[in-house]
């Protein structure tokens, strides 16, 4: 039995603990032992995506003397993830444990479907979803095909989803733009943030999705927030939550027709 | 916005105001994507597309690591060909050598084809201070010409301008029909006008895209055909170029042509592709070569890369921030992400704000046909920022506060619950306010009772 140490971005811990609960349970049932490090904060990305390499080191080191010594880390966000396995090397270039960390450092679709060799997930979750691919996770870790290179298409997020029972994963006009919350993006560059978390909102509105799912809280977070002060029907659940089986919040009415919106 | 403004902004400041105009932000949002999205289909169309990234990107990565011989081998091919060629380090030696050049052959009225670099070295400005009438003749570029401004984009210098508009200032210049708004009409007089230029031109400028040392010569890609005909009627050709436009062989040109146009408007290639090999009979030909801090990027390994640029504005057209706050906003020659890390290179204090311009969201980088890794400079940047003490305080002391936060679980997780317990108990007006730029337009997510480690701790005995 593979012994996983849960990598949990702090916001998650924090904000979202149902997310950070139904990986607990999917990397469970799929057969892992799975510990959560109680030490564990914030992986440094906020501090290394500004520039401030000094800052961030200090919270590596950390995590790595944290998580040195598990079968595999695994964490429900491709940008936690990819900071320790693309962005860890100028911070912790030569330290004991550091490669042996990056190697077994995993995003949790790719885990369950690299790893675990996860095919059909069972349950069942009868509604239309948009899946909003979150950058770092698509273009960093390759967990999809990004729309701008002529390669085979393929979506791990997408393929896990798409065995629910009942699911309509439904077409967006623009795949995989960014949806503007990159971080201190999201307050330093407020208008273009949110003018860009609106259009992917209004995307999915259009595909007529009941639900936006993503593999980032993040991204999610940004939106539901410009969704909530809209008041905007449209749900956010995170890929994970969908996959354990948990439900909408809000009841959604499944013959509902696709909801005609305008701008 | 033009050569003689000096007052600087900051990009989240010009942003917001070109967001704040949000049909048209939309329409140049959309105007882009669907230029972005013919680049898709023409990529498709090529199965080896990947492949030609590649070489691309291996071609100019070698062409830099050699780049004073090959400069040296395209100069000695050139002379042979009966072309002058100059050297200038700075915009300012690059602008004096055509206006010696023009003052030999008393030259009054140049037409130029489009060449970001003589924007960079503000050419036209400079010759027209020295009672020399300069005409852009790419449609685009006499558009902002005649407008006063500079080009919002590479490829495409009018892109943030409404047909209306065009057909209200051609009213204005060349006195079409008012409220004309008819795209081969005013094409067509446009035309009728720039001809006139081209007729009594004495000197043609053109940019190069790519020179080639093993012959000597060099290739100008237009849709329009305005550069072969800037330089066939004037007796005299300069053309100007940064160093970093050398390619080694001939043999290499059909991958930059096949990747140049696709990438940069869908096109499978320019209407023209004109080839210079050498002065027309009884005239003159000049190139020169443009250093402007060239080497200096040249010289850093993390920026480097950044010389493979070809020019295609294809990371313009992805950028998602690029699309919703206009070229305008950089305040640079080249905008967007390839103008993010060249502008700072040159002068990282004015334009600091740059690489933060950026979601990393990585779509330049993926989208490049000469695969610069784009997002990673940015970022890169970001690090040279802080080293070099320039970013804001505010930030500083933000990260600051959040290591000391994050280096100890115990204040981390104390802080998380205050806050949980504080935020929804606060009155609406002390959350949402000019102090939180995050509840401008979104609300905060809703505050659990406990967090993930607390459940964890309920849950583990069983």
């Amino acid at each position: 039995m593979p012994r996983v140490g849960l990598f949990i971005p702090c916001y998650v811990d924090q904000l979202y603990p149902q997310v950070a609960m139904a990986t607990l349970e999917l990397l469970e049932r799929y057969g892992c032992e799975v510990d959560f490090p109680a030490a564990q904060t914030c992986c440094g990305q906020p501090m290394a995506n500004t520039g401030c390499v000094t800052e961030a080191k200090p919270l590596a080191e950390k995590f790595l003397a944290i998580f040195k010594d598990y079968d595999y880390v695994v964490c429900p966000s491709g940008s936690c993830t990819a900071m320790v396995t693309h962005h860890y090397e100028e911070l912790l270039h030569g330290q004991p444990g550091f490669e042996e960390l990056r190697k077994k450092t995993f995003e949790l679709c790719e885990f369950l479907v690299d790893v675990l060799k996860v095919g059909k997930v069972e349950g069942r979750f009868p509604y239309k979803v948009g899946l909003h691919n979150s950058c770092h996770g698509l273009r960093e870790l390759r967990l999809g095909s990004s729309s701008e290179m002529m390669v085979e298409r393929f979506n791990k997020a997408g393929q896990l989803l798409s065995g629910l029972e009942g699911i309509e994963l439904v077409p967006l006009k623009r795949p995989d733009e960014c949806c503007g919350f990159g971080g201190t993006f999201a307050v330093a560059e407020e208008a273009v943030s949110c003018m860009m978390g609106l259009d992917r909102i209004h995307d999915h509105e259009q595909a007529g999705a009941d639900v936006m799912t993503a593999g980032d809280m993040s991204c999610l977070m940004h939106m539901y927030g410009l969704i909530t002060r809209q008041k905007k029907p449209l749900q956010v659940m995170h890929v994970a939550e969908i996959l354990a089986g948990r439900q909408p919040a809000k009841e959604i009415a499944t013959t509902q027709p696709a909801a005609v919106v305008s701008r | 916005m033009s050569d003689t403004l000096t007052v600087h902004h900051e990009h989240p400041e010009n942003a917001s105001e070109f967001v704040a105009n949000d049909s048209r932000a939309h329409w140049h949002d959309q105007s882009l994507w669907f230029v972005r999205s013919k680049r898709d289909k023409a990529a498709s169309t090529l199965p080896e597309w990947e492949e030609l990234r590649a070489r691309a990107s291996a071609i100019k990565q070698h062409a830099m690591s050699r780049l004073g011989d090959y400069l040296e081998e395209f100069e000695r091919n050139a002379q042979k060909r009966g072309v002058t060629v100059h050297w200038a380090r700075t915009p300012a030696e690059h602008n004096q050598i055509i206006l010696d050049i023009l003052e030999k052959h008393s030259a009054k009225k140049v037409v130029k084809s489009k060449s970001m670099l003589t924007e960079e070295c503000h050419l036209n400005p400079f010759l027209e201070r020295n009672g020399v009438e300069v005409v852009d003749t790419d449609l685009g570029e006499w558009i902002v010409q005649l407008l006063h401004q500079p080009p919002s984009h590479i490829v495409m210098p009018a892109i943030h301008i409404k047909r209306e508009e065009i057909g209200e200032l051609f009213h204005k210049h060349i006195g079409t029909d008012a409220g004309a708004t008819d795209p081969p009409y005013l094409v067509n007089a446009a035309r009728g006008e720039l001809r006139r230029k081209f007729l009594n031109a004495d000197v043609g400028i053109t940019g190069v895209n790519f020179a080639i040392a093993e012959t000597g010569g060099f290739v100008v890609c237009t849709n329009e055909g305005n550069a072969d005909l800037g330089v066939s009627l004037p007796k005299v050709h300069i053309a100007c170029m940064g160093i970093e436009k050398i390619i080694p062989r001939a043999a290499d040109l059909g991958v930059f042509l096949r990747l140049l146009a696709r990438s940069a408007t869908g096109q499978p290639i320019t209407t023209y592709s004109s080839h210079f090999h050498g002065p027309v009979e009884g005239g003159e030909m000049h190139i020169i070569l443009v250093d402007n801090g060239r080497s200096d990027i040249l010289g850093s390994p993390d920026f480097r890369r950044s010389l493979n640029c070809i020019r295609c504005g294809a990371c313009m057209n992805t950028c998602p921030v690029y699309r919703r706050s206009g070229g305008h906003s950089y305040e640079t020659t080249v905008p967007g992400p390839i103008g993010s890390i060249l502008a700072p290179s040159r002068d990282a204090k004015t334009h600091k704000s740059l690489p933060f311009a950026c979601s990393l969201c990585g779509s330049c980088s993926d989208v490049c046909p000469v695969k610069i890794d784009l997002h990673t400079q940015l970022l890169t940047w970001r690090k040279e920022i802080f080293i070099r003490g320039l970013l804001p305080w505010k930030k500083r002391i933000g990260m600051k506060f959040g290591r000391i936060l994050f280096a100890n679980t115990w204040m981390f997780t104390t802080a998380g619950r205050i806050g949980r317990w504080l935020v929804p108990k606060l009155p609406r007006f002390m959350v949402y306010n000019s102090l939180n730029p995050w509840g401008k337009q979104r609300e905060l997510p809703p505050m659990p009772k406990q967090s993930f480690r607390q459940l964890y701790q309920q849950r583990k005995p069983k």
